[in-house]
Protein backbone atom coordinates (compact mmCIF):
# COMPACT_ATOMS: atom_id res chain seq x y z
CA UNK A 1 0.00 0.00 0.00
CA UNK A 2 2.98 2.80 1.21
CA UNK A 3 4.69 2.06 -2.11
CA UNK A 4 1.66 2.44 -4.40
CA UNK A 5 1.10 5.71 -2.45
CA UNK A 6 4.81 6.40 -2.81
CA UNK A 7 4.90 5.54 -6.53
CA UNK A 8 1.66 7.80 -7.12
CA UNK A 9 3.38 10.76 -5.60
CA UNK A 10 6.87 10.28 -7.69
CA UNK A 11 4.60 9.91 -10.55
CA UNK A 12 2.88 13.11 -9.74
CA UNK A 13 5.70 14.99 -8.99
CA UNK A 14 7.52 13.13 -12.58
CA UNK A 15 4.63 14.74 -14.30
CA UNK A 16 4.84 18.28 -12.49
CA UNK A 17 8.98 18.00 -12.91
CA UNK A 18 8.71 17.15 -16.17
CA UNK A 19 6.00 19.92 -17.61
CA UNK A 20 8.48 22.27 -16.18
CA UNK A 21 11.65 21.58 -17.89
CA UNK A 22 9.66 21.65 -21.19
CA UNK A 23 8.76 18.18 -22.68
CA UNK A 24 10.87 18.72 -25.70
CA UNK A 25 13.39 16.16 -25.06
CA UNK A 26 13.82 15.35 -28.61
CA UNK A 27 14.61 19.12 -29.24
CA UNK A 28 16.75 19.46 -26.68
CA UNK A 29 18.59 16.87 -27.81
CA UNK A 30 19.38 18.27 -31.04
CA UNK A 31 20.29 21.37 -30.19
CA UNK A 32 23.13 20.31 -27.60
CA UNK A 33 24.29 17.60 -29.94
CA UNK A 34 24.44 15.46 -27.37
CA UNK A 35 22.29 12.27 -26.58
CA UNK A 36 23.21 11.42 -22.10
CA UNK A 37 22.00 8.07 -21.79
CA UNK A 38 21.86 6.84 -18.26
CA UNK A 39 23.37 2.99 -18.26
CA UNK A 40 24.67 0.69 -15.77
CA UNK A 41 28.65 1.07 -15.21
CA UNK A 42 29.00 -2.40 -13.01
CA UNK A 43 27.32 -5.11 -14.68
CA UNK A 44 29.27 -7.09 -16.84
CA UNK A 45 29.01 -7.77 -20.24
CA UNK A 46 25.69 -4.78 -19.78
CA UNK A 47 27.85 -2.15 -19.12
CA UNK A 48 30.70 -1.63 -17.75
CA UNK A 49 34.17 0.05 -17.99
CA UNK A 50 36.73 -1.31 -19.98
CA UNK A 51 40.98 -0.93 -18.70
CA UNK A 52 41.05 2.44 -19.86
CA UNK A 53 37.94 3.69 -17.89
CA UNK A 54 35.53 3.78 -21.05
CA UNK A 55 31.71 2.58 -19.99
CA UNK A 56 31.49 -0.42 -22.42
CA UNK A 57 28.84 -2.85 -22.99
CA UNK A 58 25.80 -4.40 -24.70
CA UNK A 59 23.42 -1.54 -23.62
CA UNK A 60 26.09 0.92 -24.46
CA UNK A 61 25.91 0.04 -27.79
CA UNK A 62 22.31 0.29 -28.43
CA UNK A 63 22.80 3.70 -27.19
CA UNK A 64 25.60 4.71 -29.71
CA UNK A 65 23.16 2.99 -32.06
CA UNK A 66 20.21 5.72 -30.88
CA UNK A 67 22.81 8.97 -31.34
CA UNK A 68 24.07 7.48 -34.40
CA UNK A 69 20.21 7.33 -35.68
CA UNK A 70 19.78 10.93 -34.37
CA UNK A 71 23.15 12.07 -35.54
CA UNK A 72 24.35 13.30 -32.52
CA UNK A 73 27.09 12.67 -30.27
CA UNK A 74 26.43 9.83 -27.41
CA UNK A 75 27.58 10.39 -23.60
CA UNK A 76 27.45 7.77 -21.32
CA UNK A 77 26.66 8.17 -17.85
CA UNK A 78 26.44 5.80 -15.24
CA UNK A 79 23.38 5.07 -13.34
CA UNK A 80 22.49 2.43 -10.64
CA UNK A 81 19.38 0.45 -9.80
CA UNK A 82 18.14 3.45 -6.92
CA UNK A 83 18.74 6.49 -9.05
CA UNK A 84 18.22 5.37 -12.31
CA UNK A 85 14.32 6.55 -12.41
CA UNK A 86 15.26 9.26 -10.59
CA UNK A 87 17.34 10.28 -13.14
CA UNK A 88 15.32 10.16 -15.78
CA UNK A 89 12.91 12.25 -14.00
CA UNK A 90 14.98 15.12 -13.15
CA UNK A 91 16.08 15.31 -16.74
CA UNK A 92 20.05 14.54 -16.02
CA UNK A 93 19.75 11.81 -18.37
CA UNK A 94 17.79 11.40 -21.62
CA UNK A 95 17.38 7.94 -21.70
CA UNK A 96 17.54 4.89 -19.77
CA UNK A 97 18.99 1.87 -20.75
CA UNK A 98 19.86 0.02 -17.95
CA UNK A 99 19.23 -3.97 -16.98
CA UNK A 100 15.85 -2.24 -15.94
CA UNK A 101 12.79 -5.33 -15.87
CA UNK A 102 9.45 -3.71 -17.37
CA UNK A 103 7.25 -3.81 -13.69
CA UNK A 104 3.47 -2.21 -13.78
CA UNK A 105 4.41 0.19 -10.67
CA UNK A 106 7.20 1.18 -12.69
CA UNK A 107 5.35 2.16 -15.62
CA UNK A 108 3.35 4.51 -13.24
CA UNK A 109 6.86 6.05 -13.16
CA UNK A 110 9.11 6.36 -16.01
CA UNK A 111 7.97 5.96 -19.90
CA UNK A 112 8.54 2.09 -20.54
CA UNK A 113 9.08 1.97 -24.06
CA UNK A 114 7.25 -0.84 -26.07
CA UNK A 115 7.93 -3.42 -27.21
CA UNK A 116 11.02 -4.71 -24.49
CA UNK A 117 14.46 -4.90 -25.65
CA UNK A 118 15.35 -7.90 -23.69
CA UNK A 119 15.08 -10.22 -21.02
CA UNK A 120 16.12 -12.05 -17.90
CA UNK A 121 16.01 -15.49 -16.64
CA UNK A 122 17.00 -17.85 -14.60
CA UNK A 123 19.71 -20.54 -15.02
CA UNK A 124 21.91 -22.94 -13.03
CA UNK A 125 26.24 -22.32 -12.69
CA UNK A 126 27.18 -26.44 -12.32
CA UNK A 127 30.44 -28.22 -12.61
CA UNK A 128 30.73 -29.34 -16.61
CA UNK A 129 30.97 -32.75 -14.75
CA UNK A 130 27.84 -32.53 -12.78
CA UNK A 131 25.64 -34.02 -15.35
CA UNK A 132 22.99 -31.47 -15.26
CA UNK A 133 21.08 -31.88 -18.63
CA UNK A 134 17.86 -30.28 -17.60
CA UNK A 135 15.64 -28.81 -14.78
CA UNK A 136 14.53 -31.99 -14.04
CA UNK A 137 17.83 -33.33 -13.02
CA UNK A 138 17.78 -31.20 -10.02
CA UNK A 139 14.99 -33.18 -8.22
CA UNK A 140 16.44 -33.91 -4.52
CA UNK A 141 19.96 -32.35 -5.20
CA UNK A 142 20.99 -28.99 -2.93
CA UNK A 143 21.15 -26.04 -5.41
CA UNK A 144 22.70 -23.11 -4.01
CA UNK A 145 20.62 -19.74 -4.32
CA UNK A 146 20.62 -16.27 -2.76
CA UNK A 147 18.00 -15.46 0.17
CA UNK A 148 14.91 -13.90 -0.84
CA UNK A 149 14.98 -14.31 -4.70
CA UNK A 150 11.69 -14.78 -5.67
CA UNK A 151 12.99 -17.87 -8.20
CA UNK A 152 13.79 -19.79 -5.02
CA UNK A 153 10.23 -21.20 -5.01
CA UNK A 154 9.71 -22.20 -8.57
CA UNK A 155 12.92 -24.21 -8.19
CA UNK A 156 11.74 -25.69 -4.63
CA UNK A 157 8.16 -26.48 -5.60
CA UNK A 158 8.31 -26.82 -9.46
CA UNK A 159 11.43 -29.22 -9.80
CA UNK A 160 11.90 -30.77 -6.52
CA UNK A 161 15.52 -29.24 -5.63
CA UNK A 162 16.55 -28.89 -2.07
CA UNK A 163 17.29 -24.78 -2.39
CA UNK A 164 20.11 -23.58 -0.14
CA UNK A 165 19.92 -19.75 0.35
CA UNK A 166 22.82 -17.83 1.50
CA UNK A 167 22.64 -14.06 2.14
CA UNK A 168 25.18 -12.99 -0.72
CA UNK A 169 26.31 -13.99 -3.86
CA UNK A 170 29.95 -14.66 -2.41
CA UNK A 171 28.89 -16.76 0.18
CA UNK A 172 26.50 -18.37 -2.81
CA UNK A 173 29.65 -19.05 -5.10
CA UNK A 174 32.19 -20.16 -1.90
CA UNK A 175 29.27 -22.90 -1.39
CA UNK A 176 28.95 -23.59 -4.81
CA UNK A 177 33.07 -23.99 -4.91
CA UNK A 178 33.12 -26.41 -1.96
CA UNK A 179 30.51 -28.76 -3.51
CA UNK A 180 27.84 -27.78 -0.69
CA UNK A 181 25.63 -27.97 -3.73
CA UNK A 182 25.73 -29.36 -7.49
CA UNK A 183 24.77 -25.83 -8.86
CA UNK A 184 23.90 -22.58 -8.16
CA UNK A 185 20.61 -20.58 -9.71
CA UNK A 186 20.54 -16.96 -10.40
CA UNK A 187 20.10 -14.40 -13.13
CA UNK A 188 21.38 -15.67 -15.91
CA UNK A 189 22.49 -12.51 -17.28
CA UNK A 190 24.97 -12.17 -14.29
CA UNK A 191 26.91 -15.46 -15.59
CA UNK A 192 28.82 -14.30 -18.54
CA UNK A 193 30.66 -11.77 -16.33
CA UNK A 194 31.01 -14.59 -13.53
CA UNK A 195 32.59 -16.72 -15.83
CA UNK A 196 35.02 -14.44 -17.55
CA UNK A 197 37.02 -15.12 -14.67
CA UNK A 198 38.57 -18.40 -15.84
CA UNK A 199 41.14 -18.74 -13.10
CA UNK A 200 38.35 -19.78 -10.89
CA UNK A 201 35.23 -20.50 -12.42
CA UNK A 202 36.96 -22.88 -15.79
CA UNK A 203 35.37 -26.00 -15.08
CA UNK A 204 32.19 -24.29 -14.58
CA UNK A 205 29.58 -23.99 -17.11
CA UNK A 206 25.36 -22.74 -17.57
CA UNK A 207 23.97 -26.31 -19.38
CA UNK A 208 20.35 -25.83 -18.24
CA UNK A 209 18.02 -24.06 -20.60
CA UNK A 210 17.02 -20.14 -19.22
CA UNK A 211 13.80 -20.13 -17.93
CA UNK A 212 11.12 -17.62 -15.76
CA UNK A 213 12.13 -14.63 -18.52
CA UNK A 214 11.01 -11.61 -17.11
CA UNK A 215 11.01 -8.53 -19.98
CA UNK A 216 13.56 -5.23 -19.78
CA UNK A 217 12.44 -2.12 -20.88
CA UNK A 218 14.23 1.14 -21.09
CA UNK A 219 12.60 4.30 -20.46
CA UNK A 220 12.27 7.51 -21.81
CA UNK A 221 10.51 11.11 -19.51
CA UNK A 222 6.88 9.69 -18.88
CA UNK A 223 4.94 12.83 -20.17
CA UNK A 224 6.83 11.69 -23.84
CA UNK A 225 5.83 7.97 -23.88
CA UNK A 226 2.95 8.46 -26.52
CA UNK A 227 4.78 11.61 -28.07
CA UNK A 228 7.23 11.88 -31.01
CA UNK A 229 10.03 10.87 -28.71
CA UNK A 230 8.53 8.10 -26.96
CA UNK A 231 7.30 6.65 -30.61
CA UNK A 232 10.82 6.73 -32.11
CA UNK A 233 12.23 4.70 -29.66
CA UNK A 234 9.60 1.95 -29.77
CA UNK A 235 10.86 2.35 -33.51
CA UNK A 236 14.20 1.66 -32.75
CA UNK A 237 13.16 -0.87 -30.46
CA UNK A 238 11.42 -2.86 -33.22
CA UNK A 239 14.27 -2.08 -35.67
CA UNK A 240 16.51 -4.10 -32.96
CA UNK A 241 14.48 -7.06 -33.09
CA UNK A 242 13.75 -7.14 -37.02
CA UNK A 243 17.38 -6.56 -37.63
CA UNK A 244 18.86 -9.09 -35.25
CA UNK A 245 20.81 -6.82 -33.80
CA UNK A 246 20.34 -8.04 -30.42
CA UNK A 247 21.36 -11.08 -31.09
CA UNK A 248 24.05 -9.94 -32.82
CA UNK A 249 25.52 -8.21 -29.49
CA UNK A 250 24.67 -11.00 -27.57
CA UNK A 251 27.45 -12.28 -29.82
CA UNK A 252 29.90 -9.29 -28.97
CA UNK A 253 30.19 -9.47 -26.16
CA UNK A 254 29.73 -13.55 -25.45
CA UNK A 255 26.33 -13.88 -24.43
CA UNK A 256 25.02 -17.08 -24.19
CA UNK A 257 21.69 -16.83 -26.86
CA UNK A 258 18.29 -15.44 -24.96
CA UNK A 259 15.42 -17.77 -25.82
CA UNK A 260 13.66 -14.45 -25.55
CA UNK A 261 15.51 -12.56 -27.87
CA UNK A 262 15.37 -15.28 -30.77
CA UNK A 263 11.59 -15.60 -30.07
CA UNK A 264 11.47 -11.77 -30.46
CA UNK A 265 13.42 -11.59 -33.72
CA UNK A 266 11.50 -14.22 -35.26
CA UNK A 267 8.05 -13.44 -34.28
CA UNK A 268 8.94 -9.17 -35.94
CA UNK A 269 11.31 -10.44 -38.79
CA UNK A 270 7.86 -11.55 -40.96
CA UNK A 271 5.77 -8.69 -40.74
CA UNK B 1 -8.76 -30.48 7.84
CA UNK B 2 -8.76 -28.77 4.46
CA UNK B 3 -11.69 -26.50 6.07
CA UNK B 4 -9.68 -24.84 8.13
CA UNK B 5 -6.67 -24.44 5.63
CA UNK B 6 -9.09 -22.85 3.90
CA UNK B 7 -10.49 -20.66 5.97
CA UNK B 8 -7.06 -18.27 6.52
CA UNK B 9 -7.63 -18.26 2.83
CA UNK B 10 -10.82 -16.37 3.07
CA UNK B 11 -9.26 -14.44 6.10
CA UNK B 12 -7.08 -13.03 3.35
CA UNK B 13 -9.55 -12.19 0.97
CA UNK B 14 -11.94 -10.90 3.25
CA UNK B 15 -8.95 -8.80 5.46
CA UNK B 16 -5.96 -8.49 4.21
CA UNK B 17 -4.08 -10.64 6.65
CA UNK B 18 -2.41 -13.22 4.55
CA UNK B 19 -0.58 -16.11 6.37
CA UNK B 20 -0.22 -18.43 3.41
CA UNK B 21 1.51 -20.93 6.26
CA UNK B 22 -1.75 -22.26 6.96
CA UNK B 23 -3.38 -21.93 3.44
CA UNK B 24 -0.76 -22.72 0.56
CA UNK B 25 0.63 -26.39 0.87
CA UNK B 26 4.25 -25.36 -0.24
CA UNK B 27 4.14 -22.79 2.23
CA UNK B 28 2.96 -24.96 4.94
CA UNK B 29 5.19 -27.59 4.19
CA UNK B 30 8.42 -25.20 4.49
CA UNK B 31 7.19 -23.25 7.25
CA UNK B 32 6.62 -27.14 9.46
CA UNK B 33 10.31 -27.82 8.44
CA UNK B 34 11.58 -24.46 9.58
CA UNK B 35 9.70 -25.34 12.68
CA UNK B 36 10.94 -28.92 13.12
CA UNK B 37 14.56 -28.10 12.27
CA UNK B 38 14.54 -25.05 14.46
CA UNK B 39 13.22 -27.65 17.33
CA UNK B 40 15.73 -30.10 16.42
CA UNK B 41 18.65 -27.96 16.75
CA UNK B 42 17.65 -26.26 19.81
CA UNK B 43 17.26 -29.74 21.28
CA UNK B 44 20.59 -31.14 20.11
CA UNK B 45 22.67 -27.76 21.09
CA UNK B 46 20.83 -28.17 24.75
CA UNK B 47 21.59 -31.37 25.32
CA UNK B 48 25.26 -30.92 24.32
CA UNK B 49 26.36 -27.56 25.60
CA UNK B 50 25.24 -29.07 29.34
CA UNK B 51 27.31 -31.75 28.57
CA UNK B 52 30.03 -29.93 27.30
CA UNK B 53 29.76 -27.54 29.96
CA UNK B 54 29.46 -30.50 32.69
CA UNK B 55 32.84 -32.52 31.07
CA UNK B 56 34.77 -28.78 30.88
CA UNK B 57 33.70 -27.71 34.28
CA UNK B 58 35.48 -31.19 35.59
CA UNK B 59 38.36 -30.66 33.36
CA UNK B 60 38.69 -26.78 34.36
CA UNK B 61 39.86 -28.43 37.99
CA UNK B 62 41.99 -30.97 36.73
CA UNK B 63 45.73 -30.83 38.46
CA UNK B 64 47.56 -30.92 34.92
CA UNK B 65 48.34 -27.67 34.08
CA UNK B 66 47.86 -28.60 30.02
CA UNK B 67 44.46 -29.40 30.67
CA UNK B 68 43.78 -26.47 32.30
CA UNK B 69 45.07 -24.40 29.34
CA UNK B 70 43.40 -26.26 26.65
CA UNK B 71 39.65 -25.53 28.69
CA UNK B 72 40.84 -22.39 29.12
CA UNK B 73 41.87 -21.41 25.07
CA UNK B 74 38.29 -22.59 24.29
CA UNK B 75 36.40 -21.09 26.49
CA UNK B 76 38.28 -17.62 25.69
CA UNK B 77 37.98 -18.55 21.81
CA UNK B 78 34.19 -19.75 21.98
CA UNK B 79 33.08 -16.67 24.17
CA UNK B 80 35.44 -13.84 23.06
CA UNK B 81 33.87 -14.18 19.10
CA UNK B 82 30.24 -13.20 17.66
CA UNK B 83 28.74 -16.48 16.83
CA UNK B 84 27.62 -15.46 13.22
CA UNK B 85 31.63 -15.47 12.72
CA UNK B 86 32.16 -18.36 14.40
CA UNK B 87 29.52 -20.13 11.82
CA UNK B 88 30.90 -18.28 8.79
CA UNK B 89 34.57 -20.06 10.19
CA UNK B 90 32.91 -23.84 10.70
CA UNK B 91 31.40 -23.52 7.49
CA UNK B 92 33.18 -21.75 4.67
CA UNK B 93 36.95 -22.18 6.53
CA UNK B 94 36.79 -25.00 8.14
CA UNK B 95 34.93 -26.98 6.68
CA UNK B 96 36.31 -26.36 3.04
CA UNK B 97 39.16 -28.81 4.71
CA UNK B 98 36.95 -31.35 6.17
CA UNK B 99 36.31 -33.17 2.68
CA UNK B 100 35.61 -36.54 1.22
CA UNK B 101 36.65 -37.75 -2.35
CA UNK B 102 34.06 -39.29 -3.88
CA UNK B 103 34.85 -41.94 -7.01
CA UNK B 104 34.02 -39.15 -9.48
CA UNK B 105 36.90 -37.48 -8.36
CA UNK B 106 35.27 -34.49 -6.99
CA UNK B 107 35.73 -33.27 -3.21
CA UNK B 108 31.98 -33.03 -1.01
CA UNK B 109 32.42 -31.57 1.95
CA UNK B 110 31.96 -34.26 4.91
CA UNK B 111 29.90 -31.95 7.85
CA UNK B 112 26.75 -30.79 6.23
CA UNK B 113 25.31 -27.24 7.33
CA UNK B 114 23.26 -28.53 10.38
CA UNK B 115 25.53 -30.36 11.48
CA UNK B 116 28.74 -26.96 11.54
CA UNK B 117 25.40 -24.94 12.89
CA UNK B 118 24.52 -28.16 16.29
CA UNK B 119 28.86 -28.21 16.61
CA UNK B 120 29.64 -24.54 16.57
CA UNK B 121 26.10 -23.38 18.72
CA UNK B 122 26.92 -25.91 21.51
CA UNK B 123 30.80 -25.49 21.86
CA UNK B 124 29.84 -21.51 21.80
CA UNK B 125 27.06 -21.72 24.53
CA UNK B 126 29.18 -25.05 25.96
CA UNK B 127 32.04 -21.83 26.78
CA UNK B 128 29.55 -20.43 29.03
CA UNK B 129 28.11 -22.92 30.65
CA UNK B 130 31.41 -24.22 31.31
CA UNK B 131 31.78 -20.90 33.57
CA UNK B 132 28.35 -21.44 34.69
CA UNK B 133 29.23 -24.85 36.31
CA UNK B 134 32.44 -23.53 37.88
CA UNK B 135 30.48 -21.00 39.80
CA UNK B 136 28.45 -24.00 41.23
CA UNK B 137 30.95 -25.14 42.15
CA UNK B 138 33.30 -23.73 44.01
CA UNK B 139 30.11 -22.37 45.91
CA UNK B 140 30.21 -26.02 47.11
CA UNK B 141 31.83 -25.50 50.81
CA UNK B 142 35.58 -26.96 50.77
CA UNK B 143 34.55 -28.93 53.91
CA UNK B 144 31.86 -31.29 52.21
CA UNK B 145 34.54 -32.05 49.23
CA UNK B 146 36.64 -32.73 52.33
CA UNK B 147 34.43 -35.12 53.90
CA UNK B 148 33.93 -37.06 50.25
CA UNK B 149 37.78 -37.42 50.13
CA UNK B 150 37.87 -38.50 53.88
CA UNK B 151 35.38 -41.26 52.91
CA UNK B 152 37.75 -42.20 50.39
CA UNK B 153 35.67 -40.67 47.20
CA UNK B 154 38.03 -40.39 44.01
CA UNK B 155 38.38 -36.97 42.60
CA UNK B 156 35.94 -38.00 39.95
CA UNK B 157 33.48 -39.87 42.17
CA UNK B 158 33.85 -36.91 44.66
CA UNK B 159 32.93 -34.71 41.50
CA UNK B 160 29.83 -36.98 39.99
CA UNK B 161 28.57 -38.04 43.48
CA UNK B 162 28.29 -34.91 45.82
CA UNK B 163 30.03 -31.81 43.58
CA UNK B 164 27.80 -31.92 40.87
CA UNK B 165 24.68 -32.20 41.88
CA UNK B 166 24.76 -29.81 44.72
CA UNK B 167 26.33 -27.52 41.73
CA UNK B 168 24.06 -27.69 39.23
CA UNK B 169 21.30 -26.77 41.36
CA UNK B 170 23.04 -23.39 42.34
CA UNK B 171 24.24 -23.18 38.35
CA UNK B 172 20.47 -23.92 37.15
CA UNK B 173 19.18 -20.41 37.20
CA UNK B 174 22.21 -18.74 35.30
CA UNK B 175 22.06 -22.11 33.31
CA UNK B 176 18.22 -21.31 32.72
CA UNK B 177 19.66 -17.98 31.48
CA UNK B 178 22.20 -19.09 28.92
CA UNK B 179 19.89 -22.27 27.74
CA UNK B 180 17.28 -19.32 26.79
CA UNK B 181 19.78 -16.99 24.78
CA UNK B 182 20.66 -20.75 22.85
CA UNK B 183 17.67 -21.49 21.81
CA UNK B 184 17.21 -17.77 20.50
CA UNK B 185 21.01 -17.70 19.16
CA UNK B 186 19.84 -20.85 16.33
CA UNK B 187 17.95 -17.95 14.27
CA UNK B 188 21.76 -17.36 13.35
CA UNK B 189 21.84 -20.77 11.74
CA UNK B 190 20.48 -18.67 8.22
CA UNK B 191 23.60 -17.21 7.11
CA UNK B 192 24.76 -20.76 6.69
CA UNK B 193 21.31 -21.38 4.92
CA UNK B 194 20.32 -24.31 7.63
CA UNK B 195 16.30 -24.14 7.20
CA UNK B 196 15.27 -22.98 10.68
CA UNK B 197 12.21 -20.62 11.66
CA UNK B 198 13.80 -17.10 10.48
CA UNK B 199 15.22 -18.77 7.32
CA UNK B 200 11.62 -20.16 6.01
CA UNK B 201 10.40 -17.11 6.93
CA UNK B 202 12.54 -14.81 5.28
CA UNK B 203 11.46 -17.08 2.36
CA UNK B 204 8.10 -16.71 2.25
CA UNK B 205 8.02 -13.49 3.33
CA UNK B 206 9.82 -12.53 0.27
CA UNK B 207 7.40 -14.16 -1.68
CA UNK B 208 4.78 -13.24 -0.64
CA UNK B 209 5.53 -9.42 0.76
CA UNK B 210 3.54 -10.09 3.79
CA UNK B 211 6.25 -9.30 6.50
CA UNK B 212 4.10 -7.97 9.04
CA UNK B 213 2.07 -11.58 9.23
CA UNK B 214 5.21 -13.65 9.69
CA UNK B 215 7.46 -11.25 12.20
CA UNK B 216 4.02 -11.94 14.25
CA UNK B 217 4.32 -15.61 13.46
CA UNK B 218 7.82 -15.42 14.11
CA UNK B 219 7.42 -13.41 17.65
CA UNK B 220 4.45 -15.74 19.23
CA UNK B 221 6.48 -19.21 18.07
CA UNK B 222 9.48 -17.81 19.65
CA UNK B 223 7.60 -16.71 23.25
CA UNK B 224 6.15 -19.92 23.30
CA UNK B 225 9.44 -22.16 22.72
CA UNK B 226 11.39 -20.56 25.05
CA UNK B 227 8.34 -20.61 27.46
CA UNK B 228 8.28 -24.26 26.98
CA UNK B 229 11.70 -24.20 28.01
CA UNK B 230 11.95 -21.96 30.77
CA UNK B 231 7.98 -23.60 32.32
CA UNK B 232 10.61 -27.13 32.07
CA UNK B 233 13.86 -25.79 33.95
CA UNK B 234 12.13 -24.20 36.35
CA UNK B 235 9.62 -27.35 37.27
CA UNK B 236 13.06 -29.05 37.45
CA UNK B 237 14.70 -26.73 39.31
CA UNK B 238 11.72 -26.90 42.02
CA UNK B 239 12.22 -31.04 41.46
CA UNK B 240 15.64 -30.75 42.39
CA UNK B 241 15.21 -28.15 44.97
CA UNK B 242 16.80 -29.99 48.41
CA UNK B 243 14.91 -28.78 51.70
CA UNK B 244 17.15 -26.80 54.07
CA UNK B 245 20.33 -26.09 51.68
CA UNK B 246 20.75 -22.52 50.64
CA UNK B 247 18.83 -22.34 47.59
Amino acid sequence: MLSRILAGALAAASLTIATAAGAQTLEKIHQRGTLVVGVKADYKPFGFRDPSGNIVGFEPDLAKDVADTLGVKLQLEPVVASNRMQFLQQGKIDLMIATMNDTEERRKVVGIVQPDYYASGITVLTAKNSGLKSWNDLKGKSVCAIQGAWYNKVVGEKYGANVIAFKGTAEAQTALLQNNCVGWVYDNTAFPGILSDTATWGNYATPLPVIEEEPWGLAVPLPELDKEYGRFMSGMIYHWHVSGKIIELEKKWGMPASPWAAKMHDAFKGT
Amino acid sequence: MQAFWNWFRWLYQTTGINLPIFYDAYDRQRFAGGILTTLELSAACLVLSVVIGVVGAWLQGSRLRLTKLVIQGYIQFFRNTPPLVQLYFFYFALGSYITMRLPNGTTVPLVSNVSWAIICLSFYAGSFNVEIFRAGIEAVPRTTIEAAEALGYSRLKAYIYIVLPLAFRISLPALNNNLVNLVKTTTLAYAIAVPELLYVSAQIWSDEVNVPEMMNVLLVLYVALVGILVYGMAKWERALRVPGYGV
